[in-house]
């Protein structure tokens, strides 16, 4: 109880945080829209996906790279706290302290939600035409949610011993990565071998296939289980870890 | 004697290879300012911070407010504040939301009332909606302060509050800090300030290597130094005084003459000091 008042209260202040100062919402949305106008202008044409229209097989892994690059203000959010002291301050108070990391992770959850939306308008402009039904695009957003939840507490570790915004900030560029080695771009059946074997076989390939055929209105099959099994497996054990480099403070 | 507001006893705390605190006591009673001096680096925020309950100590025990810092802490945490070296205020809140989100923190209803209330009283009622990136640094200071005082603590800790203010800034401090410690609530104050900590201070102690080397009342500790001596040195006059004394005797001069004199007059009396032997 004490718990979710106090995660509220902290969680309004970092709402004010985004309505104030809406320029990172507009920086992670700007680096992954290029690449849909990349992708769909200039690579499009000669990447043969087998799909009828190539922006709604991409959109996916454009989402996973938005939200890969979003929570690196994840962690540079909790730096600057920390550097100020208003993160000493909060410790030091009757302050429940789940909520003290909670709200962190859940503002990367609505200020993604923001991003990614944004984006899908943007690749709507471009034809991309989502065909899911309402529990459809539930399963899709909870997916996305989980992806943000689970990435969102491994930027909490660096945002606690990071040094400086650089070194809180650069786990997410292997993160970023991540979906270019996966079926979000290419079919993994195009790779050699043992690139082939890495990208069928990581968590970003599960999710993608689970939000592709969710959004073009098909059952997704095992791929969800996949794809959630991996998410709240990431999140348990970076959760784990956060609170663990948390108490060493 | 009333129960003390902050017990420290044999306090170890090393970082690494590095001992911080070697085994140190004191007790702070409450409406007591109690004075943490020692040069940079001799563990005074690593005390403040051990008592705040940030930092878990290696060996020996602090009770604050009467609870073990680390068995208790959320209730050592319900009784205290904490004003670290940085003015720890969210710049893009104005200064009435960062003090309500205090009250919030805090559990307290009328967050609105309190948070108006500590804003007049600080002299931020003008600039109560503003973002307070926007305020100067004695401003940014004071709502720091204010935020501190959310929720009456009983037991304030202020390390080095008046680091980077003008000297209006600090005096404000100054007395919030006399006005607080006249409520009741016990004071724990670092100060790279001696004049600060002399004016302040009913209790002080010295921190040097990770050892309290002095602890007491102010007259206390200059007792333990040799009694004050007086010296007399010879004031040869200035060409000024000369010229002063031969020109403003004679009621030739102006009114600026006369002005110039009295201030010279509190400049000798400077002369005649009373000094220790170091």
């Amino acid at each position: 109880m004490k718990t979710l008042r106090d995660t509220a209260a902290l969680l309004g202040r970092s709402m004010r945080h985004i309505a104030r100062s809406p320029d990172t919402i507009i920086t992670v949305t700007i680096m992954p829209i290029m690449m849909m106008l990349l992708f769909v202008y200039v690579f499009g044409g000669a990447i043969e996906t087998g799909a009828a229209n190539y922006i709604d097989s991409l959109w996916p892994g454009i989402a996973l790279i938005a939200i890969a690059t979003g929570v690196s203000y994840t962690a540079v959010r909790i730096f600057f706290d920390k550097q100020k002291g208003l993160f000493a301050r909060f410790r030091s108070m009757p302050v429940a302290r789940p909520a003290i990391l909670w709200e962190p992770v859940l503002t990367a959850v609505v200020s993604n939600a923001v991003s990614v939306a944004v984006i899908g308008l943007a690749a709507a402009l471009m034809g991309f035409r989502p065909r899911a039904n309402l529990a459809g695009w539930l399963i899709a957003a909870g997916v996305l949610a989980l992806f943000t939840v689970a990435l969102a507490w491994l930027a909490v570790i660096p945002g606690l011993v990071a040094k400086s915004v650089d070194g809180a900030t650069a786990f997410s560029y292997p993160l970023i990565f991540l979906p270019f080695i996966s079926s979000a771009f290419v079919p993994t059946a195009t790779m050699p071998g043992p690139v082939r074997a890495f990208a069928e076989h990581q968590p970003v390939t599960a999710i993608i296939d689970t939000l592709r055929a969710l959004l073009a209105g098909q059952p997704p099959g095992s791929a969800v289980v996949s794809a959630l099994a991996w998410c709240v497996g990431l999140a348990a054990v970076a959760h784990g870890a956060a609170v663990m480099v948390y108490r060493r403070l | 004697m009333s129960k003390p507001a902050i017990k420290a006893e044999g306090l170890v705390k090393s970082f690494g290879a590095t001992q911080v605190l070697r085994g140190i006591g004191f007790e702070v009673a409450p409406g007591e300012v109690f004075s943490l001096l020692g040069p940079n680096g001799a563990g005074k925020t690593t005390t403040v911070n051990i008592c705040a309950t940030l930092v878990r100590p290696d060996a020996g025990r602090v009770s604050v407010g009467g609870f073990d810092v680390t068995r208790q802490p959320g209730r050592v945490r319900a009784a205290i504040s904490l004003t670290g070296q940085f003015a720890a205020v969210d710049g893009l809140l104005t200064g009435r939301e960062n003090l309500v989100l205090m009250a919030k923190l805090r559990g307290l209803k009328r967050g609105r009332e309190l948070a108006a209330d500590l804003l007049d009283r600080f002299g931020l009622a003008a600039a109560a909606d503003r973002r307070a990136d926007t305020y100067s640094g004695g401003m940014v200071r004071r709502l720091d302060v204010a935020m501190s005082l959310v929720g009456d603590p009983a037991v304030i800790f202020l390390d080095e509050p008046t680091t980077g203010l003008d000297p209006e800034g600090r005096l404000e401090v100054w007395r919030t800090v006399e006005q607080l410690a006249a409520g009741g609530a016990a004071i724990f104050l670092t100060t790279q300030y001696l004049d600060e900590a002399e004016r302040l201070a009913s209790h002080l102690a010295i921190l040097r290597e990770g050892r309290i080397v002095a602890d007491g009342t102010l007259t206390e500790l200059k007792q333990m130094f040799p009694p004050a001596q007086k010296e007399y040195v010879e004031k040869q006059p200035s060409l000024e005084d000369v010229f002063l004394a031969i020109v403003g005797e004679t009621g030739q001069t102006g009114q600026a003459g006369q002005t110039r004199k009295a201030g010279q007059a509190g400049e000798t009396g400077k002369n005649r000091e009373e000094r220790r032997p170091t």
